[in-house]
Parts: C-alpha cells; structure tokens; sequence
C-alpha cells in the first residue's frame, strides 16, 4: 500500500464484529464475495450497496471488538476497501487485518465525516493521512517488527510461504 | 531490577528470553483451539501457506461447537471438512454435542498453570482461570500455529484487578464480571492483560473464575489471568499433569491497579446492546422477557444451573406464561452431571427447552432464534444487537439466578426478592 486516494465510509465507536459480519450469515458460507452483500447489515443495511471499491473505512475507538472471526477482515476487503482508519482497534481485528492485507491505521478519526475525501501517501517517516475536506493531516509511524514484515509481505500466508517461521528483525540480523 | 507479572514470565519461558511489556517475541504455543467457526477457514489459510503437515498435532484441538447441532448443508459441510484434515494430520476432534472449545479444555485439564494457549474464538481467555496465559485470534493466527508450533506476540502491559472484600450474598460472579466490564468500558483493557489477586480471591471458586476471565475480553483484554492458589488446585486435583504454576514478582511492574469493593457489588444486568451497559438490577426491573437462554461458556456450566434451579423452586418452580426458558449445557460433561443429580430432570418438567451443549443461540448459529422485538435475558457475554439471529430482539445479559427469576415472572427481577414474603 503506497498512496491512496478514496472517500471515508464512517461507522461509530465500539462497532464489533457482528456488525461487520453476522455469525449468522458466515454460517452460510465463508466466502467473502458472497458476504460482503451483508457488511455492516445490523448497523448500516445501505452499506453494502452504497461501498465503492477503494472507499477508505473510518471508525472511532476499538473498531472489530468482540468475536475473533476473520471474516470480519476479508469481508470488508472483498468490498474494496484497502485500508480502515479507527481511533483504536481490538487487537484481534487488527492482526486479522493485517494478516490479510487490509491496512489498519490507528490515527484521530474525529474530524472525518461520510463521504470526506481521505488521502493517504507512504514514506519512510510513516503514513501522512489528509482530510481533503478539513485539511487536517497526520502522520503515523510505519508499522515496525514482524507486524510490519507481515503486512509489506502481502499477508501472512505469503509472510509464511518465504519465511516458513516467524523471524524477529533483531533474530535474522544476529 | 523489576519484576515481572504472570504474563511476561508465561510469555519469557515460551520464547526462551526475557519478555517485558512492548517487547515482541515468538512463542511456542502449548495449545491450539479451533472451532467449527473458525477451523474451515484456518484450514484454507494451512492449506495456501503451503502446509503439509501440522508441527505438533499433540497440541491440537478441534471441537465442533458453534454448530450443534449444524442445521444447514454449509454448516454440516464444515464439520466434514474439519473431521477430514484431523483425521489426516492426526488432530483430536471433540464431536458435535461434547461442549463449547475453552470449556473442554479447562474441565479435561488440556489448560493448566503455565501454559500458553491460543484459540481462534475469542473466550479463550476463559482459559485464565487456570493461571495460563490464553488469548484469542484469528483464523489465519491459528494455522500459523498450527503450522509452525508458534506465534509471535506484542507482550502486554497488565492491569491489576484486585479483589478486595467480601461478595454480599445473592451477588453472583456474573455480576463482579459485568460491573468489571462496565468499570473498565469495552475497550479499557484493550491490548492489555488482566491479573486478578486482592483478598477477595480466594473467595471466587474457580468457575467463578471462569465467568471474570471470560467477560474480560468484553473489556478488550488479551489475556485475564488469576494466580494459582488452593481453588486452583482443588480444580487440578483430577488431574495427573498440573501444569507449573507461574506467579507475579512482588516488584512486577503494571499498567494500572483497579481495585473492586465486593462488598458493594449488586445483582446487575447489562443492557442492550453493550455488555458495558451495566446497571444495578434494580434499574431494570420490570422489563419484559420473552426468552431467558442458560448456557454459554459464561453461564453454562454445573453451578450456574444449580444457582438458577434454587431460584425457580424458591418461587414455586413456575416459568411464566410467554417465556420461553432455553438450557444448553456448556458440555456433554455438564450434561451429564445435571442429568444425574436430577437437575435437568427437573427443568424439563418446569417446561425448559434443553438443548445439545455447545455455544447454542448465543451467536444465532444453532439453537432458539428470538422472535421478532422480543426481549431476551441470557446469561452469555455478549448482548450485540442482532447477536443471537435476530436484529429487532433486544438482549440483556444476567446472573444465572436473575435469569431464573425473569423466567418466573416474566420480567426482570431482582433474585434475591424471589421467594421472599
């Protein structure tokens, strides 16, 4: 994930993953492409037909609380979205998104509105995250340690395919 | 040089260094949970991580829990395909019926003190009580695990939740729980550890203690562990491995102390559609209910139908007219001890529907759909809206004994006004 450009599709604070994805419906099927017609259906049903592909998700604190299902992360990339800017997450959303390719960025959400145009682009110092709309902006450290390995990887099933074990920096130096 | 809490030594031994809180570290893992929900898909992540064969299948369980029984081809289609990759790579299955994953490992002694455990379902924390470390991820998190015997960790800071005086009687641990998650807000102890000690411990049986680890992810901790003491070692007594108990330094240092005065602790009930929405009973007598559901591994084990059965004969053992009253036992184990002391016997004849154990209608993935706008008191953990397969119900979640008292009346009561002239 280098730059980005796309419109922010804000959901509140405390959104667990039942409301990104019913267990009721990935008892049907795993299969995101099926699922993402249900995403966000308990809090928001005009999401799923309203998201664009390269929407950037914005949630306030401890976004993909609750269940530990990874279909709350595969659902929400199979709609598109490439990258979820929240306040906080729980960590299991957060590993899962990352294991995944979805790029989470914990950053100050509270000036973004629906629709707001969000640009991001990546250097070396982190993520610098634009309000287009506000004009606030933001940098955020890169992701360091094997979270960030993971993710430039692509995910950790392509993480595991290379490496074959989890390797610390500090590990593989010595 | 300071000391270090239960999580960072558990965390030190199973990567073969010093951890600290914030430091990263790759762990060998003692055991590896998989669910019907969440084993199909780790199975896929094995598979396109280009697994063969799973590092330590000794230290793998599948149990088929969240549906029991499957009601649908796609959900009687994940348990083939769980049974077929165990049955390859010599995984053990507990079958549809035998209980809920972190209830088979604590009352088969598969978590003991010491060990680092890992499930893809997110009560695996329940497992604390054991005075383990055991947290929960994801399903591509779990075939790692399954792959490499490892996982990597971000050590946690832990808060230290001392218990300090004595629970009145009629409180129940479920109401400690609530009240703690309300304490600390749904994400107070997000990417934190939970240590439970303070003098009012030792007066938590352990599955007491099961009930606070359990509800300490609605919290959003990582981990909710309790030190090993003479509860815990009654709890091990059946057992011939008890695990190596792990305690805190003295000079261990903590993100922060939350103290809780049991002594003024009351029956709670947490409203819709948050478990941090907990109040005082008392603020939400009177409301409807629809359905009371007793099962779940918050409330479904031997103690909590015992704790619920005392308050339905007290009032005379009469589930009001309109409420359906569901019981779904956490295991086959519990199942089976009700059975025989005539606890179960004795629902069914005051009109409960009992159910195969396992997660039940917690999460609407088997077991009794709520009607439409129908109120609901359950003593699971979590009161999400739409949670239980039907978005328009509302769920509020109780002691088992609160449960039991709605269940009579038909509305929610205090329990311990039930009985009393």
């Amino acid at each position: 994930m280098n730059d980005h450009r796309g419109h922010a599709r804000r959901v509140g604070d405390n959104v667990n993953t039942d409301y990104i994805i019913a267990s009721t419906r990935k008892k049907e099927t795993l299969d995101e492409n099926v699922l993402k017609r249900y995403l966000f259906e308990a809090i928001d049903p005009a999401f799923a037909g309203s998201v664009r592909t390269g929407d950037v998700l914005v949630a306030g604190t401890n976004f993909g609380c609750g269940s530990a299902m990874e279909v709350a992360a595969t659902v929400v990339l199979a709609a598109g979205i490439p990258i979820v800017l929240a306040r906080s997450f729980a960590r299991s959303f957060y590993r899962n998104a990352i294991n995944n390719g979805l790029l989470p960025i914990e950053c100050d959400t509270s000036d973004i509105l629906e629709g707001d145009m969000i640009s991001l682009s990546t250097d070396v110092a982190g993520t610098t995250i634009l309000n287009e709309r506000s004009g606030r902006r933001e940098t955020r450290p890169p992701l360091d340690g094997i979270a960030g390995d993971i993710l430039a990887a692509g995910g950790l099933v392509p993480y595991l395919r290379r490496e074959g074990r989890f390797v610390r920096a500090e590990d593989s130096a010595s | 040089m300071t000391g270090q809490t239960i999580s960072e030594k558990i965390l030190s031994a199973k990567s073969g260094g010093s951890a600290r809180a914030g430091d990263v570290v790759v762990c060998d893992v003692d055991l590896v949970l998989g669910t019907d929900a969440s084993a199909p898909m780790a199975i896929g992540y094995f598979d396109r991580m280009g697994g063969t064969r799973v590092h330590d299948a000794s230290r793998v369980v599948f149990a088929l829990d969240h549906y029991s029984p499957p009601t649908s081809p796609a959900t009687k289609g994940f348990h083939e395909q769980v049974r077929a990759f165990a049955a390859k790579h010599g995984v053990r299955v507990y079958e549809v019926g035998e209980g809920i994953s972190h209830q088979i490992a604590v009352e088969r002694g598969l978590a003991r003190p010491g060990m680092l455990i890992v499930g893809a379902d997110s009560h695996t924390v329940t497992c604390g009580a054991t005075n383990a470390f055991a947290t929960g991820v994801g399903s591509s998190d779990l075939a790692a695990a399954m792959l490499t015997g490892q996982l990597w960790f971000r050590v946690p800071q832990t808060v230290r939740v001392v218990l300090d005086g004595a629970r009145p009687t009629g409180v129940a641990a479920k109401d400690v729980a609530l009240a703690m998650v309300a304490t600390l807000g749904a994400d107070g102890a997000e990417y934190h550890a939970l240590e439970f000690t303070g003098p009012g411990a030792a007066g938590f049986s352990f599955d007491d203690r099961l009930v606070l680890s359990n509800l300490a992810v609605e919290a959003g901790a990582k981990a909710a562990v309790w030190e090993a003491d003479a509860v815990l070692g009654a709890h091990l007594a059946h057992f011939s491995d008890r695990g190596e108990p792990v305690a805190a330094d003295r000079n261990a240092r903590y993100a922060r102390e939350v103290v809780f005065d049991l002594a003024s602790l009351v029956p709670t009930v947490a409203a819709p559609h948050s478990p941090e929405n907990a109040v005082p009973i008392l603020r939400a007598s009177g409301t409807p209910i629809h359905m009371v559901f007793l099962g779940t591994c918050t409330g479904g084990r031997v103690a909590d139908y015992h704790e619920a059965l005392a308050v339905l004969e007290r009032g005379g053992g009469r589930v009001a007219n309109g409420v359906q009253l569901v019981v779904t036992p956490a295991s086959s184990e519990v199942e089976r001890q009700l059975a025989a002391d005539g606890t179960l016997g004795k629902l069914a004849r005051m009109g409960a529907t009992i159910t195969m154990p396992g997660c039940g209608a917690c999460c609407g993935t088997s077991g009794v759909v709520p009607g439409d706008g129908m109120n609901v008191l359950s003593t699971a953990n979590r009161n999400f809206k739409a949670r239980m397969g039907n978005a328009t119900a509302s769920i509020y979640l109780a002691s088992p004994a609160a449960c039991a008292a709605a269940a009579l009346t038909g509305r929610i009561t205090d329990p311990r006004s039930v009985g009393v002239a």
